[in-house]
């Protein structure tokens, strides 16, 4: 352990300590500081924190000292310390006043081989500078780490539960705590991961019974199934020989349910209530995925439908020129585990699925919705191994934040769901738009082409994500699945993405014939997917490596990040190894599409897989699954009870979390940059929830695009077929609400479910698909992409389970995601959801779907949206969770005016905090209102009080100033005091 | 009205070029985007061109702190060019990252080079915020911007807090004439948050140098080149230029003369 083995001139190492002078400089330690105060040490005082920077190779002390003063202090904000070594002194200063408490201090390594964008970015940097001072000096390699001085840590036990609860995660991070007597030796930060020598394995399957293969199934974590692992082993028979561990990882990650939505596409026999009508039915579906949401899409067969379920992403018509792909990924079980890295990454490959759809599409917006516990959970009843829902949440928000900002695609809608059951299972959904030339939405890989990866270097970091992300979580998951978290590296994907650009509008033509991204299944995945026609031959030899030593099954199936793979006729293939050069992007080729249909995956020469890619795609077994719903009492909704006056009422539905403003989230992400913004998430003087984001694609047109989503979860334990109704219902609400055209509208599906090992919970799946496609039917809006997650289920020990008052199994509610899409003609005739103008008449349009039908609802949802397409109507807001009393209150404090409500049964039913679907308030000048033929409830008024008058119950009389504060005040600062 | 040709610069994590070379193409200048790489290559180019713009973004992910890679690059391989553009009477535009990179080169404020007089760091919220700020413009001597007027666009950063090193930094920023634009609320105050939306020290949104025609600041004028850009403008009487671009106007004005 080389600690004090620098010396000037000769090859040693350094460390190199920057401080901010004060704490008012000091961002993250106040940062940091508040997350220790929220999670309940509310004794600590201060912390203080620096960077530490470790540096190793041919320097001078002077050359050091230079290094550290011009390039990595700031002169005005920030002090340094610097020396031989890796041991580095306090960065706490007079002011901090130490004396008052212990010298402690915590250290924040990233763990060897873990993503470290930092220690990238430095080590170039000071390379460079270097070079520019003239110096004869060289670097070796560089390394960065975090300190925290902690000033009012009592004891160890205090520093401890700082770095394991707040400062760090285990699972990519280790910490050195100093101080209370402890003074932990810093390992050497320049270890290299371990080097594993070649050599090539099989693993025997033949022989193996069924429970040989089950175990093998899952201690291999391939998590295949019996049927399926039964499959493999006679193909392997047949052939006369035994699996590489290659082989049999590949057909894992390509069988996985992350991958090929096995569960989905089997074939059911389900029994129970019928759809949307009383009694029960017996049915047989061949395909649950084609025979619903896919059919959906071909039922409606709509012309603007470029590239559906086929590529990375949908794509529908923007214009003459230009097509839209949408896609939404999750990215949970990577999120549970190390929340801000799962996040961050998620974004990161939902930016790469949009970036490889058809030739390449630029992506122009993400979305993301988060389901979470309530952040107020006890801690003392965390199960082991997982996160308090508080970091959580921010840890996810801080994901998607850093890398949609770092790479310039502005943040544009989203939504929380809070409920306890996501306690382990929190859900990440991120959805990515991008912009692409009509002539460029179909690729096809020939024989022949290169294959080309580029982007980052491979490593050893997400091994096993793609079936990771297929099993169920445990109290232990943390250990067995840490290698399949990573860190993201936002900068290198956007240097991908201006390469690809470049390559792809080349001025001789598109340099490339296909692309794919590497995501879940790495290398295996991308090629596999992409040599699917032809077959490929692959020399794992020539990937590029963020390190020596990797396996070759390492290198085949590692997901690490920001890589694309492109095929590259041999012709082109110079130029664009040129362009990639010049961005400064790793660009290899690794072998070639053939023509042969087979997967051939060589090291150095050997071969280590052959495989048909017939069997590889087409070889997995189909099962039959049954499927079982009939409605129970037991499960009949649990109404929210609502107590006291009804002032007070409202003040508590609007601050109930699910409807609480997320500014402290929408603020946090950039959500204008490329200045395509037209309606942003919060709108008015007072900032009200707007119910769509509109976007401008194309800066020289008045053409735009409405992306909004709905869910229902609410409905998710009464009955899924209407949960998916009501879904796809808010997610057009919203759409329409904006002045998105209805008839050129797509939808996304995201599923997220817990386990599918009984007949409910796939009764459930069956349910919420057929509703799903009844709405699309209905409503007029095809399906173009989607995703599902399954097995969001966590199980603990039964010690575990009482220890805190638990259940063993806590599976999350059946959730499902609509993402919406819809052109806007003229984005300069969008309605926001203010009010405007005192005197003005409100307006409701109600068609409830659950009470009038589809075909109801779907007249009333016309209407409204040519009411609003028309010009006629000022302001326009759904009616979701807390009802008409929320959707008015929020448009007054948005627009800073009040309004006067009288209700009666004739013109409005449901109750006045009902969440009833298919309903709009539109505020509209008075003749227009009376022309509408609509019932008109109330007036905007100047004076700042909503009043809603109903009968038979007392007033709600009540500033709009509270309704606002109410509203913004439960999650503005991430849920915690 | 002369052709005004202007270099926008980018490289790895700088993500407002489009956005950027959109403004000045709308305004009426010719705008030509370059890779660092090709400038450090032919750092002379910049003989070339009346204006220099640096678009906003995470230059090299902003690691070490914002700008500080991109301000050492452009240091060491282009600012003998970027003096004499000065010299020779052209313009200097830093948005966002682009400013935060312009300070840590010591082009701004004043344009000695000196980093002693003020530096950017972290809000004082200690996060990324969005949000629309006013601003009012205090000098009369850059050609950026229109004496005595309010301008309303984003703010989008981390580490936007302009931080002053000492009382003589300051008297020397207000005697130089150094600070260009002020976050300001209804009221006039211009250190209340959120109309300061990071802390700024005296307000200081923006700062030029002593020619006044390097200038940078950390709103962004690239995203309030159009009427529907503003949070209000579905309520507002959307006539008029929009504030963003009226800074590329004014310029393409002032050096197209």
């Amino acid at each position: 352990m080389p600690d004090r083995s620098g010396s000037s001139g000769s090859g040693g190492s350094w460390h190199i300590c920057v401080s901010r002078k004060t704490a008012q400089l000091d961002g993250h330690g106040r940062a940091a500081l508040q997350d220790i105060r929220q999670a309940g040490m509310a004794h600590i005082e201060g912390v203080r924190s620096s960077t530490l920077y470790f540096l190793r190779g041919q320097l001078s002390e002077a050359m050091v000292e230079r290094i550290a003063r011009n390039l990595l202090t700031d002169p005005v904000s920030e002090e340094v310390t610097f020396g031989t070594g890796l041991k580095a002194g306090s960065g706490l200063t007079v002011q901090d006043d130490p004396a008052k408490s212990t010298p402690c201090a915590i250290d924040v390594h990233p763990q060897p081989g873990v993503m470290n964008p930092v220690a990238i970015s430095a080590l170039e940097a000071v390379r460079r500078f270097v070079v520019a001072t003239g110096d004869a000096g060289s670097v070796d390699d560089l390394q960065t780490a975090r300190r925290y001085d902690i000033i009012g840590a009592r004891g160890i036990d205090d520093l401890d539960t700082i770095a394991a609860t707040v400062l760090a995660n285990a699972c990519i991070e280790t910490c050195y705590l100093h101080g209370f007597g402890r003074d932990d030796a810093i390992g050497d930060v320049f270890v290299a991961p371990p080097t594993r020598a070649f050599e090539l394995r099989c693993v025997t399957m033949n022989g193996l019974n069924d429970d040989e293969l089950a175990k093998l199934s899952r201690t291999g974590h391939l998590f295949l199934s019996l049927a399926e692992m039964q499959e493999v082993r006679s193909h392997f028979q047949n052939l006369g020989r035994n699996p590489t561990d290659l082989e049999l990882e590949t057909l894992a990650q390509t069988w996985s349910e992350h991958c090929v939505h096995k569960t989905l596409k089997s074939s059911y026999e389900y029994t129970g209530d019928d759809f949307g009508k009383p009694g029960t039915v017996t049915i047989k579906i061949d395909n649950l995925l084609k025979d619903t949401i896919a059919k959906a899409t071909t039922d409606l067969n709509k012309d603007w439908c470029l590239s559906v379920f086929v590529d990375n992403a949908g794509v529908i018509a923007f214009d003459d020129e230009y097509g839209i792909a949408f896609k939404a990924e999750t990215h949970n079980h990577p999120s549970a585990i190390e929340p801000y890295g799962g996040a961050a990454t998620g974004i990161g490959g939902c930016i790469r699925d949009i970036m490889g759809c058809g030739l390449g599409a630029k992506p122009i917006a993400s979305t993301d919705v988060f389901c979470v516990a309530t952040p107020n959970f006890d801690a003392a009843r965390l199960p082991k191994d997982v996160i308090h829902p508080r970091r959580v949440l921010k840890g996810v928000v801080g994901g998607v934040r850093d890398y949609g900002n770092r790479m310039g695609i502005p943040t544009v809608n989203g939504a929380i769901f809070f409920d306890d059951r996501y306690l382990a299972n929190p859900l990440v959904f991120c959805g990515c738009i991008g912009l692409i030339p009509r002539n460029m939405v179909e690729k096809t890989v020939r024989p022949g082409d290169c294959i080309v990866v580029t982007g980052g270097k491979t490593g050893r970091d997400g091994i096993h994500g793609a079936t990771f992300s297929s099993a169920e979580l445990t109290d232990d998951h943390a250990d067995e699945f840490s290698h399949a978290v990573q860190i993201g590296n936002a900068v290198e994907e956007k240097k991908v993405l201006d390469a690809m650009l470049l390559a792809r509008d080349h001025e001789s033509g598109c340099l490339y014939s296909a692309v794919t991204d590497c995501g879940a299944g790495g290398l295996s995945s991308a090629v596999g997917e992409m040599g699917e026609e032809t077959g490929a031959d692959v020399e794992l030899r020539d990937v590029p490596l963020k390190y020596a030593g990797l396996r070759y099954d390492e290198i085949w199936i590692s997901e690490a990040q920001e890589r694309m793979v492109f095929s590259v006729p041999p012709e082109k293939l110079e130029q664009f190894l040129a362009i990639f050069a010049a961005e400064e992007v790793d660009a290899t080729a690794i072998g070639t599409f053939t023509g042969d249909g087979k997967l051939r995956v060589r090291y150095d020469g050997t071969i280590v897989g052959e495989i048909d890619m017939a069997f590889l795609h087409g070889g997995i077994p189909q099962p039959t699954l049954h499927a079982k719903w009939t409605a129970s009492d037991a499960e009949t909704v649990a109404l929210q009870k609502r107590t006291g006056t009804p002032n007070e009422q409202l003040l508590s539905a609007l601050g109930t979390l699910n409807t609480a403003s997320k500014e402290w989230v929408i603020r946090q992400y950039d959500h204008e940059v490329q200045g395509r913004s037209v309606v942003k998430s919060l709108v008015g003087p007072g900032f009200g929830p707007s119910d769509a984001a509109v976007l401008r694609p194309r800066h020289e047109s008045d053409r735009g695009i409405a992306i909004a989503c709905g869910m229902s979860p609410e409905l998710a334990d009464v009955d899924p077929y209407w949960m998916a109704i009501c879904a796809v219902d808010e997610a057009l609400r919203n759409i329409i609400c904006t002045g998105g055209d209805p008839n050129h509208a797509a939808i996304l599906d995201n599923f997220c479910w817990p386990k599918v090992d009984n007949e409910r919970s796939l009764g459930a799946l069956v349910r919420t698909c057929k509703g799903a496609y009844d709405a699309a039917m209905a409503y007029g809006l095809p399906f173009v992409s989607g995703k599902d997650s399954l097995n969001n289920q966590f199980s603990m020990s039964e010690a575990e389970a009482k220890r805190t008052g638990l259940p063993q199994n806590i599976a999350i509610p059946y959730t499902l995601l609509i993402s919406a899409i819809a052109m806007v003609d003229d984005v300069t005739k969008c309605v926001s959801m203010d009010l405007k103008t005192p005197g003005n008449k409100l307006v409701i349009a109600s068609a409830p779907v659950r009470q009038t039908g589809l075909v109801a609802a779907m007249a009333m949802h016309d209407k409204t949206s040519t009411l609003i397409r028309s010009g006629k109507v000022r302001a326009a807001h759904d009616i979701s969770d807390g009802g008409l009393a929320v959707a008015i209150a929020e448009m007054c404090f948005a627009g800073s005016c009040g309004a006067s409500i009288e209700l009666s049964k004739e013109c409005y039913a449901p109750g006045v905090f009902d969440n009833v679907a298919t309903t709009y308030l539109l505020e509209m000048n008075e003749a227009d209102a009376t022309a509408s033929g609509l019932p008109i409830i109330g007036t905007v008024a100047a004076s700042p009080r909503l009043v809603i008058q109903q009968a038979s119950k007392p007033d709600i009389d009540i500033a709009v100033s509270a309704l606002a504060d109410a509203w913004r005040k439960p999650l503005a600062n991430g849920g915690g005091q | 009205m002369k052709n005004v040709p202007v270099l926008v610069l980018r490289c790895a994590g700088i993500n407002c070029d489009e956005e950027v070379m959109h403004c000045w193409r709308v305004a009426g200048a010719s705008p030509t985007l370059i890779h660092i790489n090709e400038l450090a290559d032919r750092p002379a180019m910049i003989d070339d061109y009346a204006i220099v713009t640096i678009p906003g973004g995470f230059s090299y992910g902003d690691d070490i702190a914002a700008g500080q890679i991109l301000a050492q690059r452009i240091m060491h391989e282009s600012a003998d060019a970027l003096r004499r553009l000065v010299e020779r009477g052209g313009g200097i535009l830093g948005i966002c990252n682009g400013f935060q990179a312009l300070v840590k080169t010591g082009l701004l404020p004043g344009g000695d080079g000196s980093r002693e007089l003020v530096t950017v760091t972290y809000n004082d919220s200690a996060k990324f915020e969005a949000r629309w700020v006013t601003l009012e413009v205090c000098t009369d001597k850059c050609p950026f911007l229109t004496p005595d007027t309010k301008l309303e666009m984003p703010v989008e950063h981390a580490e936007g807090k302009v931080v002053i090193a000492s009382a003589d930094a300051a008297k020397k920023l207000d005697t130089d004439g150094l600070i260009a634009v002020r976050y300001i609320d209804a009221n006039g105050s211009h250190d209340r948050y959120p109309a300061n939306p990071n802390g700024s020290e005296a307000g200081i949104a923006g700062l030029c140098d002593t020619t006044g025609r390097v200038f940078g600041l950390m709103p962004h004028p690239d995203r309030a080149f159009a009427h529907t850009h503003h949070p209000h403008w579905t309520r507002r009487d959307n006539t008029g230029t929009p504030d963003g671009l009226t800074v590329f106007q004014n310029a393409v004005k002032y050096w197209g003369k």
